[in-house]
C-alpha cells in the first residue's frame, strides 16, 4: 500500500518511494539519507502528537508531519 | 605560511564528536572569533607535533556541503577558499552510512582526507563491526580508529595526519553518476575550463551546477563567459530532468548515497538497521506520550532555578566583592571627580559586567549537559508543537525561559538553535520576557499604588503583556522580516551518552570568556557613559546656596547647644564636662542599638534603658538629652538638604535635560519629566529605575528591596496615579533591552544594525502600547 510517512502508525514500517517538495525542506530530508529504497521504522509521536521521531539508516530523525507528509512510502 | 606549518580542517556531522577530538588535539591552544559577515563561529586551534606546527580549523558541523545553509557554506568555502592542506573528517561509527555520505562530497572537493572512525566502541556496543581496511581501501584514503570521549587515537589521528600531508599524494576520488549524467558533467567540465578566474575544482562546480546550487550559480553569473555556461546548465538539467523523471539535485544525491551504501554493505556486516538501541529505551521514558511534556517541564524548572538562584549566592559575593573594593579605594582617595570616576564609574562599570559570570557559567553549564547528553534534542522534540503555533522553533523555548531571569544568558543561549533566522527571532524577542531586574520597579509601584488583593493581578497582567507581545512580535518578524520558506525542522535525536567534564569545562570556559571579552568591555563602556550622564555637568547652578544652608543650620545648631547646655551648666566647650561628653555618648548608643537579628531596638526597652541613665545622674541627663535631640535635628536638615542638592544636580545632568528634552514625546504616556530622567538611566540596568527616582525624589539611597520612603514621596506627588504607575511598569518592561543585553546581542549577531533595530523597535512598541493603555484609561476612569 502506498502512503505519505505522516499516515504511518507508530512501529510501522516503509520503504521510500519518493521524495516530494522543493527548496530547502525536500533537500535537507534527502540528504538526511532518506532517499528511494531506503526503510524506515515510526518510532513514535511527541506528547502533543507532532512532530514525530522515525528510525532510518541505523538512527533517530524527528521531523514534522508537514514534512512527513512529502515522504511517499510503500507498506505491506 | 612556512613550510613546517600544516592546516587542518576537521570536518563532520553534527554530534559526530568532533568539537570533542578538536578539543582533544589543541587542549587550551584555541580561539573562538567569527567568520567574516556571518554568525557562524570559527574555531581554530595549535598544536606542535613531530615539530610541526598544526593549525586547526574547526568547521560547522554539516551533513552535506548543499548551498541551503550557511553552516554548509561557510565549511565549504574554508575548504575551497583557504585550501587546508588536510581534511579531517570525524565520522561517527555507530552512525556510518549517513556520515559517509558528507565524506563522499568532501572527497569530490579535490582536497587530501583522512577519515577518522570516532565512536568505535559505541558502534561495537550495537554489535556493528567495522572492517576499516575495506572502508580505507574503498574510500582510497586512510582511516583512523578512535574514541574522542576517552582521548584514544588522538595520536594515531595526527601522526597519519602528518604522514598524509607530507606524501601530498591522493588518489583521485571520481563517483560515477551514470552515462548519461557523466556525458553532462564532461561536457559543462570542458566549457568551465576556457573560465580561467574560476578557483573551484571543476568537476565539483560542474556537478554543484547541476544540483541548481544557488552559490555555484552566483559564481557563474559574475564571471566573463559565465552566461554561457549557465544557458548549458539549464538545457541539461532540462534533459536530465525528463531523462530520470525526477528533480536533478534528487537523482544526483540518490546516487550518492547508493554509493555509500554499497561502501556501507562492504565494511559493515548485515545487521539490523532498526533495531532497538539503550537510547530508544531511554526515550520511552524521557520523550513519552503522557510523561514526556512534565519531565520535559522538570528540567527546565531545574535549568531555571540552577542558572539563577544558584547563580545568586557567588552573584551576591560578586557585589560584595565590588563594593568592598571600591569602600576601599574610596578611603584612601581625597574625595573629587577621580574618586568618582573610579568608584561609582570604572569600579561599578567592571561590577555591572563581572554580575552576570555566575549566570553565564551556570547557564553554560546547563547548556553543555542538554546537549552533550543529547537531551537537546528530544526537548525539542517535546515543545515544538508549542513553539511553532507562533512560528519559532522548539529549541528557541529555553532560551526564551531564561527570559524570565535575565535577557543577557537568553541572548547567549540562542546559540542552540542552528537556523539564523529563528535565531535571530528569537533573538529579537527575548527581553520582552520580563526579567528579574524590572521586578524591583513592578514591586515599588504596586505597592504604591495597589491594594494587596490587587498587587497579584497587576504584577500578573504585566508578564502577560510580555508573553503576549512576544508572541506577536515573532509571528510579525517572521512574516515580514524573514520571510521565505520555513526550514526544515529535520533534526537528528542522536543516541545518549555520557558527557565528558572536560568539553563540558571546555564549554563554560570558552563561553565565559568570549563574555568578558566581547560583551564586557562594551558593558563597561556603556556603564561609565551611563555614569558621566547622570553626573555631569559638576557644576551646575543650584536653586539655592546650600553650601550656606548648611552652615547655617551648624550655626543654629551651635548657638542652641551654647543657650541651652553649655550657659546653664557653666561651661564652654562639651570636653569640660567628661560625664556630660559620656552621657550622649550613651544616649546615642541607646538609639542607634540593634538587637541579635539586626532590627531597631523595640521603643519600650529604649525606654527603659534611658529611664535608667536619667536614674544614675539626674542633673545632668536633661542636658544630655537636649544635646542629642539638637543634633539629631542638625543631622535630619543637612541630610535633607544634600538629598534635594543630588536631586537637582540629577536633574540638570545630561541624564536629566535628556529627561527634560522628551518630556513632550512621553507626556502622552501621563509621564513627566522625572520619569524621563529615570527611564533614561535605567538604559544601564531596568532596576536603575528605582535608585534614581529616589534620587530626584530627593528620598537618597533607596534599597531597591525596602523603598518605603520613596513610596511616600511617590504617593505624594501628584504627577503619579494607578494608571501612570501601571503605564510606567509597561513601559519598563516592553522599552529597549538594558545595556548589558544590547552589549550581548551585538556579540552574538555580529551586528550593530540588529542591534540598533532592537532598540528602536522595543522603545517604539512600549510607546505605542503605553499610549494605548494611558489614554484608554484616562478615558475609562
Amino acid at each position: 500500500m502506498i502512503k505519505t510517512l505522516d499516515h504511518l502508525e507508530p512501529g510501522e514500517t516503509g520503504v521510500v518511494i519518493k521524495v516530494q517538495g522543493s527548496g530547502p525542506v525536500k533537500r535537507r530530508i534527502v540528504d538526511m539519507g532518506i532517499v528511494g529504497e531506503t526503510h524506515i521504522q515510526v518510532q513514535k509521536l511527541a506528547p502533543l502528537g507532532d512532530p514525530m521521531e522515525i528510525k532510518v539508516k541505523n538512527f533517530n530523525l524527528s521531523l514534522r508531519k508537514s514534512e512527513a507528509a512529502l515522504i511517499e512510502v510503500r507498506t505491506q | 605560511m612556512s613550510a613546517r606549518n600544516l592546516t587542518v580542517a576537521l570536518a563532520g556531522n553534527p554530534n559526530s564528536g568532533k568539537t570533542t577530538i578538536f578539543n582533544n588535539i589543541t587542549g587550551a591552544r584555541q580561539h573562538v572569533g567569527n567568520y567574516p559577515g556571518v554568525t557562524v563561529e570559527r574555531r581554530e586551534g595549535f598544536r606542535r607535533y613531530q615539530g610541526k606546527e598544526l593549525l586547526l580549523v574547526d568547521l560547522p558541523g554539516t551533513y552535506s556541503l548543499t548551498a541551503h545553509s550557511l553552516d554548509e557554506l561557510v565549511a565549504r568555502n574554508v575548504i575551497v577558499n583557504e585550501k587546508p592542506d588536510i581534511i579531517v573528517n570525524i565520522l561517527d561509527a555507530s552512525n556510518l552510512e549517513r556520515n559517509l555520505y558528507l565524506a563522499v562530497q568532501l572527497l569530490e572537493l579535490e582536497r587530501p582526507v583522512v577519515l577518522a572512525l570516532n565512536m568505535t566502541d559505541v558502534a561495537e556496543q550495537r554489535g556493528l563491526k567495522i572492517n576499516d581496511k575495506v572502508l580505507s581501501k574503498k574510500m582510497g584514503i586512510s582511516v583512523v580508529r578512535m574514541v574522542g570521549n576517552r582521548n584514544r587515537g588522538t595520536e594515531e589521528l595526527l601522526e597519519t595526519v602528518v604522514a598524509a600531508a607530507a606524501t601530498n599524494e591522493y588518489p583521485p576520488f571520481r563517483l560515477d553518476y551514470g552515462q548519461e549524467i557523466e556525458a553532462r558533467i564532461a561536457l559543462i567540465t570542458e566549457a568551465l575550463v576556457s573560465v580561467t578566474e574560476v578557483k573551484y575544482p571543476l568537476r565539483w562546480l560542474a556537478i554543484k551546477l547541476l544540483e541548481n546550487d544557488q552559490d555555484a550559480k552566483a559564481i557563474m553569473s559574475e564571471v566573463v563567459g559565465g552566461t554561457r555556461i549557465l544557458n548549458l546548465i539549464e538545457k541539461a538539467r532540462t534533459e536530465l530532468a525528463a531523462a530520470f523523471n525526477d528533480e536533478l539535485e534528487l537523482v544526483i544525491a540518490e546516487i550518492r548515497y547508493r554509493f555509500v551504501g554499497e561502501v556501507y554493505r562492504q565494511v559493515v556486516p548485515a545487521n539490523n538497521d532498526l533495531a532497538k538501541t539503550t537510547s530508544d529505551k531511554i526515550d520511552d521514558v524521557l520523550t513519552h506520550r503522557i510523561l514526556g511534556l512534565p519531565i520535559f517541564f522538570g528540567i527546565m524548572w531545574l535549568l531555571f532555578n540552577i542558572v539563577f538562584t544558584v547563580g545568586a549566592f557567588p552573584q551576591e559575593w560578586l557585589e560584595q566583592g565590588v563594593e568592598l573594593i571600591g569602600t576601599l579605594l574610596g578611603q584612601s582617595l581625597p574625595d573629587g571627580e577621580l574618586k568618582s570616576l573610579l568608584v561609582d564609574g570604572i569600579i561599578g562599570g567592571v561590577g555591572s559586567v563581572i554580575v552576570f559570570l555566575p549566570n553565564i557559567l551556570l547557564l553554560f553549564l546547563g547548556i553543555a549537559l542538554l546537549e552533550d547528553t543529547g537531551y537537546m534534542a528530544r526537548a525539542a522534540f517535546v515543545v515544538d508543537r508549542i513553539m511553532r503555533a507562533v512560528g519559532l522553533h522548539g529549541k528557541s523555548f529555553i532560551p526564551l525561559l531564561l527570559g524570565f531571569g535575565c535577557s543577557v544568558p537568553a541572548i547567549m543561549g540562542t546559540r542552540t538553535l542552528e537556523n539564523p533566522r529563528d535565531r535571530m527571532v528569537t533573538i529579537l524577542v527575548a527581553p520582552l520576557m520580563s526579567c528579574s531586574a524590572r521586578l524591583p520597579v513592578y514591586t515599588l509601584l504596586t505597592a504604591t499604588f495597589f491594594s494587596i488583593e490587587m498587587a497579584g493581578t497587576v504584577l500578573f497582567s504585566v508578564y502577560a503583556v510580555g508573553i503576549v507581545l512576544a508572541i506577536l512580535m515573532a509571528l510579525i518578524f517572521r512574516k515580514f522580516l524573514f520571510p521565505g520558506e520555513a526550514e526544515a525542522f529535520v533534526m537528528e535525536m542522536p543516541p545518549y551518552h555520557l558527557p565528558t567534564m572536560r568539553s563540558i569545562f571546555t564549554h563554560m570556559w570558552e563561553r565565559s570568556i568570549l563574555y568578558l571579552k566581547k560583551a564586557g568591555t562594551l558593558i563597561l563602556v556603556a556603564s561609565i557613559l551611563v555614569w558621566f550622564a547622570t553626573n555631569y555637568p559638576a557644576n551646575v547652578e543650584y536653586s539655592m546656596d546650600y553650601d550656606q544652608e548648611k552652615t547655617q543650620v551648624e550655626e543654629a545648631f551651635n548657638a542652641q547647644v551654647v543657650e541651652q547646655v553649655l550657659l546653664p551648666l557653666q561651661i564652654e566647650k562639651l570636653d569640660d564636662n567628661e560625664e556630660l561628653g559620656a552621657l550622649i555618648g550613651e544616649i546615642t548608643a541607646i538609639h542607634e542599638a540593634k538587637d541579635e537579628a539586626g532590627e531597631d531596638l523595640e521603643d519600650t526597652l529604649k525606654t527603659e534603658q534611658l529611664g535608667q541613665l536619667e536614674q544614675a545622674n539626674n542633673t545632668l541627663y536633661p542636658f544630655a538629652l537636649q544635646y542629642y535631640e539638637f543634633e539629631q535635628k542638625k543631622q535630619e536638615q543637612t541630610d535633607s538638604l544634600d538629598k534635594q542638592q543630588a536631586g537637582e544636580k540629577l536633574a540638570q545632568s545630561y541624564a536629566g535635560q535628556l529627561g527634560r528634552t522628551m518630556e513632550p514625546v512621553i507626556r502622552p504616556l501621563g509621564f513627566d519629566w522625572k520619569i524621563g530622567v529615570g527611564l533614561v538611566s535605567a538604559m544601564a540596568a531596568k532596576e536603575v529605575l528605582v535608585s534614581t527616582l529616589g534620587t530626584i525624589y530627593s528620598v537618597g539611597e533607596v534599597d531597591e528591596e525596602d523603598s518605603t520612603s520613596l513610596q511616600d514621596a511617590l504617593a505624594a506627588d501628584p504627577a503619579f496615579n494607578p494608571l501612570v504607575a501601571y503605564c510606567l511598569m509597561i513601559f519598563t518592561l516592553i522599552y529597549s533591552p538594558c545595556l548589558a543585553a544590547l552589549a550581548v546581542l551585538r556579540r552574538e549577531t555580529n551586528s550593530w544594525k540588529w542591534t540598533a533595530f532592537s532598540f528602536c523597535y522595543s522603545t517604539v512598541l512600549a510607546w505605542i502600547v503605553t499610549l494605548v493603555v494611558y489614554q484608554v484609561g484616562t478615558l475609562l476612569l
